[in-house]
């Protein structure tokens, strides 16, 4: 078998090569052949990406609602946002909840990857428990930390008032504003912090044990491993969990919507929810576009200060790591 | 209509004489319900026809069964298949949402209060058999007329099937340790009831969280019974009023009875406290009641027969200052089966369907259809009664303005419920919360 193929390959050969077609020279040219190897992927992000961002830009300068196509009314929309006390707290409260949480979810998440990169017993399986907050759909989540802050059923209260006999009276976490954030903001570091633990704790698998020896040998204390071993060589990988994880926060929305549904009078909502709010149940689809179309500028500031205030690296620009 | 509403009372008397069936529970023919002799209109069910039809999910059991009880009755009769969706109040109008604006999906929707009137265009006429139903079963009751009509003519857009209200339910017993034998009609003594219930641990709770149907109810209790209202007739903003900061300052005296975490509660916030007997007193629909009465625990059982119930107290208004949330049926002009659509929809009002699940449900969405009240289980129980009489209101939702997207929207966004919501907690005064909810009010106005 193996020679008939090897024949009939020597008989191609002594074949004289005829000049190529046109269609030929055209699949050979390179720039032609890497468009077309795009054109799919091209498809997709137009019909998927830039088809519903384009519709969600039109809409925000539309008065459209549910059931009427709306007209086109320039600027208006944002100019009344601007006046809208509504909005402005919703974008203090996105940017506040987004600061606190990504602190608070890499703080701990690094602390939490610090302890399972050691070596402890259940290892594999330690690990698989923390990660189930990130598994648990979010609306699951949400219903239960909406139970562990009602005002008559609170097991934190209850625990509180009927077990230790520390206050009088239940707390109300969800009654006033501030406590009603913080309270928030709690639950969405709780879901949060897996991926970060997880991600950070992939990255510091890859750290060779040898710089921790070689260290050791040059007497460095734990303090001076973190600050010069581990922390400049989990940046890459610390830049990237942190630019998703703000992200996620930034435009976070279950967990808000189905604990407080923006209450109470609106003192929690976050651009997420305040957009759907108004653009859904409320059908100004126009105006919850306008607030939709407001947080691109702020996504976009946020991934450009954590992607390369955070973690400029070489790789980054296309260049080996060091 | 050929009938009068008199004929229809002097049928309802007769067939009240006449009848006796059992009350809960029975699938006999429902003789109590009054009906005149009009000929129904023929719609000639299409060739292989087949229907896709949206409601709001169910709060109590029978509701979902005998809903699904007759609409087999429908197909068994007519060969035509019928499937019914069962969805969550809050997902309810995103869906329709996309229905009327896709053209596509569901042929009739069974949704709240002024939603038909968002989608007027999209929607077949009515006329034809909301007269034939009103002719036959003895009228339709104010809100019927409000919701079901397109504003200010006489064109059905959508076909009233129910509502639920939400009146006073308190706990009998411990009303009258407050020292009071009904719940008082003037708003002082109301409060001073109020305050008694919560020195005697038992107080009053009524959500002025993001809860659609609690919240707003009680916001607009609040203004009607001291005569303030969103809009007047011509929908004119009318909200920043003295009427409107008396009921701000008022809501700020009962929120200091109320148990703590009212601000947070939502639909079933208060229906929680109840039955956990934290609360003395709130306001709620009949599936409070009803879910304590069916309850397997004898305790609970107990709590309902100590609970009581009646209008809200009327304060300044003449008539009961609450209004029912009607459910409508749209029929969607995309159909390819309007004819066997409003065959279905006639079939589930007539009244061997309709008595059926009025009565198993125990009044949940009270009829439309005046001739209904007639039924003997409304008399069954005392406790039904300001159920029964639920669709009989002036009051609407964006009273006194009219019925359309921009009532709908205030509702949707909480606007008068935050604005009462801001002041009983201190972070705003009754004056400007007043102005802030006008001004947002009126953007939804001004479009509409």
């Amino acid at each position: 078998m193996g020679t008939t193929t090897a024949d009939v390959g020597l008989q191609r050969l002594t074949f004289t090569r005829k000049p190529d077609g046109l269609l030929t020279r055209l699949f050979d040219y390179k720039p032609f052949l890497v468009f077309l190897c795009m054109l799919p992927t091209i498809g997709l992000l137009l019909v998927f990406l830039t088809y519903p961002l384009g519709l969600g830009l039109w809409l925000s300068l539309t008065d459209a609602t549910i059931g009427q196509p709306g007209e086109y009314i320039g600027l208006d929309n944002f100019l009344y946002l601007m006046e809208d006390p509504i909005f402005w707290m919703a974008v203090g409260n996105t940017i506040f909840y987004t600061t606190v949480a990504t602190v608070g979810k890499f703080a701990l998440g690094l602390w939490l990857a610090l302890l399972l990169n050691h070596h402890i017993p259940f290892k594999a399986f330690i690990r698989a428990i923390v990660l189930l907050p990130w598994i648990v759909p979010t609306v699951l989540s949400a219903i239960a930390w909406w139970w562990i802050y009602s005002p008559q059923f609170s097991i934190i209260s209850f625990v509180i008032v009927d077990v230790l006999h520390l206050r009088d009276t239940y707390i109300n976490f969800l009654g006033t504003p501030w406590p009603a954030r913080w309270s928030l903001i709690v639950a969405n570091i709780w879901r949060g912090i897996p991926f970060v633990a997880i991600t950070l704790l992939a990255g510091l698998q890859t750290i060779s044990p040898s710089l921790y020896e070689a260290a050791l040998l040059d007497g460095a204390s734990g303090w001076q491993k973190f600050r010069r071993i581990t922390v400049p060589l989990l940046m890459p990988i610390l830049a990237v969990a942190l630019t998703l994880s703000v992200l996620f926060t930034f435009s976070d929305f279950q967990l808000v919507y189905a604990i407080t549904r923006g209450g109470p009078f609106n003192t929690t909502h976050l651009m997420a929810t305040l957009a759907f709010q108004r653009a859904i149940p409320g059908s100004q689809l126009g105006e919850g576009a306008a607030i939709a179309v407001s947080m691109i500028p702020f996504l976009i500031a946020a991934t450009l200060l954590c992607f390369f205030g955070v973690g400029r690296r070489k790789w980054q620009q296309g260049e080996a790591n060091d | 209509m050929a009938m009068t509403r008199r004929d229809s009372l002097t049928l309802g008397a007769a067939a009240l004489g006449a009848a006796s069936i059992p009350i809960i529970g029975a699938h006999a023919a429902f003789d109590d319900v009054p009906t005149a002799d009009v000929k129904a209109p023929e719609y000639k069910i299409e060739q292989g026809a087949s229907l896709h039809v949206i409601r709001p999910a169910k709060f109590i059991d029978p509701d979902e069964v005998y809903w699904k009880e007759n609409t087999k009755k429908f197909s068994d009769k007519t060969g035509v298949d019928v499937k019914v969706d069962f969805v969550s109040w809050e997902d309810l109008r995103p869906q329709l949402a996309v229905v009327a604006n896709t053209g596509a999906g569901a042929d009739i929707v069974v949704s709240f209060g002024g939603d038909p009137h968002i989608y007027t265009e999209k929607l077949v006429d009515m006329t034809d058999l909301a007269d034939y139903l009103g002719a036959k079963y003895g009228g339709w009751y104010d809100l019927a007329l409000l919701y079901g009509r397109k504003w200010e003519t006489k064109n059905w857009i959508a076909l009233p099937m129910g509502g639920g209200t939400g009146p006073v339910l308190y706990r009998k017993s411990w009303v009258n340790e407050a020292g009071y034998n009904e719940i008082p009609n003037d708003l002082d003594k109301f409060l001073d009831l109020c305050q008694k219930l919560h020195k005697n641990g038992h107080p009053f709770g009524m959500s002025l969280g993001h809860a659609l149907g609690d919240a707003n109810g009680y916001s607009e209790w609040l203004l009607w019974s001291h005569n303030a209202f969103v809009v007047d007739e011509k929908g004119k903003l009318a909200l920043d009023s003295k009427e409107t900061i008396a009921a701000l300052k008022y809501a700020t005296e009962l929120q200091k009875t109320m148990i703590p975490g009212t601000l947070t509660w939502n639909d079933v916030g208060n229906n929680q406290a109840y039955q956990s007997g934290a609360i003395g007193m709130t306001f709620n629909g009949v599936s409070l009641y009803y879910t304590m009465l069916k309850s397997p625990d004898p305790k609970v059982n107990a709590m309902a027969a100590d609970t009581f119930s009646q209008d809200t107290p009327f304060g300044e208004s003449k008539r009961k200052p609450m209004t029912a949330a009607p459910i409508s049926a749209m029929l969607f002009k995309h159909s390819k089966y309007p004819n066997a659509a409003k065959e279905y929809i006639r079939f589930m009002m007539e009244k061997d369907q309709y008595g059926l699940w009025l009565s198993n449900c125990l009044g949940y969405w009270c009829q439309p259809l005046k001739a209904y009240s007639q039924m003997k289980f409304w008399d069954s129980d005392p406790k039904l009664k300001p159920f029964k009489s639920a669709l009989d209101s002036p009051f609407y939702e964006g009273y006194k303005g009219p019925i359309g997207a921009a009532s709908a929207a205030v509702i949707a966004n909480y606007t008068v419920v935050d604005m009462f919501a801001s002041v009983v907690s201190g972070a705003n005064t009754p004056e400007a919360a007043a102005k802030q909810a006008a001004r947002a009010a009126e953007r939804y106005y001004r479009r509409a």
